[in-house]
């Protein structure tokens, strides 16, 4: 009996996780082994014709690698950053929990509002950043026009926007540290450096794994930006794989080459959440 | 010692303060220019006259009331239902023995890589097939059956004592009473982190509801926000500052009165 039960739990559920994750999933592989339909061309069988084509695709070779130097650029600034916030946040911080709402709230703005915030501060001549350049003399920049500064750019806005959502992680890893530790490096005259390269860093290590993988797994899906600061450009030199598999089946309709860029896109995730298991097994032994 | 353990904090406190203000410094920035009248949005002058033009003028370019109402409409759809089927999956997980339970709890899981925005291409198609393109519901049904939700709610359920449930059923709960009556009030915090995390990654929820949509009536605030921003649209700094601090005003508000209770969900939700 409690075996029907409990599917007639789960059915409710498992139906749409089916209809929205697995059958899309399964269907874009397949999808990716045919040709786009037209009216007068009927889809048909292409084998990796879509994978050649891809291999040979100058832009996607180019998103591939913003999306790693994307991630490169932003994950260890924004976990950096994290860390050093959770430990002044969890410290007796003269209006600490000022500070705490001060670096958290970017994290509950929706990424559309903060690039349009954003946005003028890149704008040449008029922008924030050209107006404090030119009182040191500094010249003014087309930040987000010019391709060797678009993707910094971008970035120096991705890791503002995520530091604060990494902080809460350590954070609560913090809270959970036994304070007996802290007491007897006090007691044994253990400098704050010390104590922290020597007992809060390794003792973190489980949540940092963690971040970073999630970090990792986020940053193939952060596109919103683009479509309010570059729209990919320069040239693609901002855009991401996500924000080019929608311009290729949004904009030009090829669905079959879509769905080839997300099988990639698909692979990509899978081997992060091999990683991530392959981690949080280890993190589950650690404990 | 002691004068170098006193010292390093305070120029610390300095630091941790300077990386607050920067942190800061956008949303000040996007308040100043919302206030100040548009030709002021690049020259500061501290005793600049404040005005409130700039948000008239938001409210009527756009269909602001609407975005709103859709927003509005969408985080309610998805929550009550992602409360109803993550509370139903996560009991069958965490209290039933069932033919293929660690598989099917496996395959679950798989969404917390594959969100729905990944899949797109394919999701648009389904929608088009449901006829469902260009409305709410084609919006919130890819998220209603969340993993996230499912594996918060089994973690919760399962460290509640077991004696409670028999208790319930000595007194003649079905499954369903025991549910509703023992784990679903027990799971209360559970439900309010969940809810908070949920309501805000939907109110800033952006690709899937701009593919999915394509008229006022269903488009939600970040998609219209994106339009109205748009450097097409031709509206000043001014007019775009103000439209944004309307379309973040209701969650940074609520952030801001409850905001130990959002870091603490974010918290709860991430330790799991």
């Amino acid at each position: 009996m409690r075996h029907v039960y409990g599917w007639l739990l789960l059915t409710p559920a498992a139906i749409l996780l089916v209809a929205f994750t697995h059958y899309p999933a399964a269907a874009t592989f397949i999808d990716s082994f045919f040709s786009t339909g037209t009216a007068v061309r009927p889809s048909r069988f292409v084998g990796f014709a879509n994978y050649a084509s891809l291999a040979d695709d100058p832009i996607f070779w180019q998103v591939l690698s913003n999306n790693f130097w994307f991630a490169l650029g932003t994950i260890p600034t924004a976990i950096a950053l994290a860390l050093v916030m959770a430990l002044w946040v969890n410290d007796r911080l003269p209006a600490r929990a000022l500070v705490r709402m001060a670096y958290f709230t970017p994290t509950v703005l929706p990424m559309i509002a903060v690039a349009n915030i954003w946005l003028f501060f890149y704008t040449p001549q008029i922008g924030l950043l050209d107006q404090v350049g030119a009182m040191f003399g500094v010249p003014s920049r087309n930040w987000l026009g010019d391709p060797d500064s678009v993707l910094a750019s971008t970035m120096a806005m991705v890791v503002w926007k995520e530091a604060g959502f990494f902080m809460i992680f350590y954070l609560a890893a913090l809270q959970s540290l036994p304070p007996e530790l802290e007491e007897a490096a006090k007691i044994e005259g253990a400098s704050r450096w010390y104590f922290f390269w020597r007992v809060t860093f390794p003792l973190l290590m489980p949540t940092t794994l963690f971040v970073l993988v999630n970090a990792t797994i986020n940053s193939f899906k952060l596109v919103d930006h683009l479509f309010i600061l570059t729209k990919g450009g320069p040239d693609n030199a901002s855009s991401l794989l996500l924000y080019y598999i929608y311009q290729v089946a949004f904009s030009y309709f090829d669905t079959a080459y879509a769905s080839t860029l997300t099988v990639v896109l698909l692979a990509l995730l899978a081997g992060f959440a091999v990683l991530q298991f392959l981690l949080i097994e280890k993190r589950v032994h650690y404990r | 010692m002691t004068f170098l353990r006193t010292r390093i904090p305070l120029l610390e406190t300095g630091a941790a303060w300077l990386l607050a203000l920067l942190w800061l410094a956008p949303l000040a920035y996007a308040f100043w220019a919302a206030f100040h009248p548009a030709e002021l949005a690049t020259h500061f002058k501290l005793f600049a006259p404040l005005t409130l033009d700039n948000f008239a003028k938001a409210w009527t370019y756009a269909p602001f009331p609407r975005h709103f109402l859709n927003t509005i409409i969408l985080v309610t759809m998805i929550l009550s239902a992602q409360f109803v089927l993550c509370t139903l999956a996560g009991y069958a997980f965490a209290r039933f023995e069932f033919a293929g339970r660690d598989i099917a709890f496996g395959l679950v899981l798989v969404q917390l890589m594959v969100m729905p925005e990944v899949l797109i291409v394919e999701n648009y198609r389904i929608m088009s097939r449901l006829g469902l393109v260009d409305t709410i519901l084609g919006i919130g049904l890819p998220y209603m059956a969340s993993a996230f939700g499912i594996f918060l709610l089994r973690q919760t359920f399962k460290t509640v004592p077991r004696e409670l449930e028999d208790a319930a059923r000595v007194e003649g709960c079905t499954f369903i009473g025991v549910l509703w009556r023992v784990y679903v009030p027990l799971a209360r915090p559970t439900y309010l982190a969940y809810g908070l995390v949920s309501v805000s990654y939907h109110w800033n929820n952006f690709l899937w509801p701009l593919v999915i949509t394509n008229s006022v009536e269903t488009r939600p605030l970040t998609v219209g926000l994106a339009i109205f921003g748009a450097p097409e649209s031709g509206v000043d700094w001014a007019v775009i500052s103000a439209g944004t601090l309307m379309a973040v005003a209701p969650l940074l508000v609520a952030f801001l009165l409850f905001q130990r209770q959002f870091i603490q969900s974010f918290m709860q939700a991430g330790i799991k």
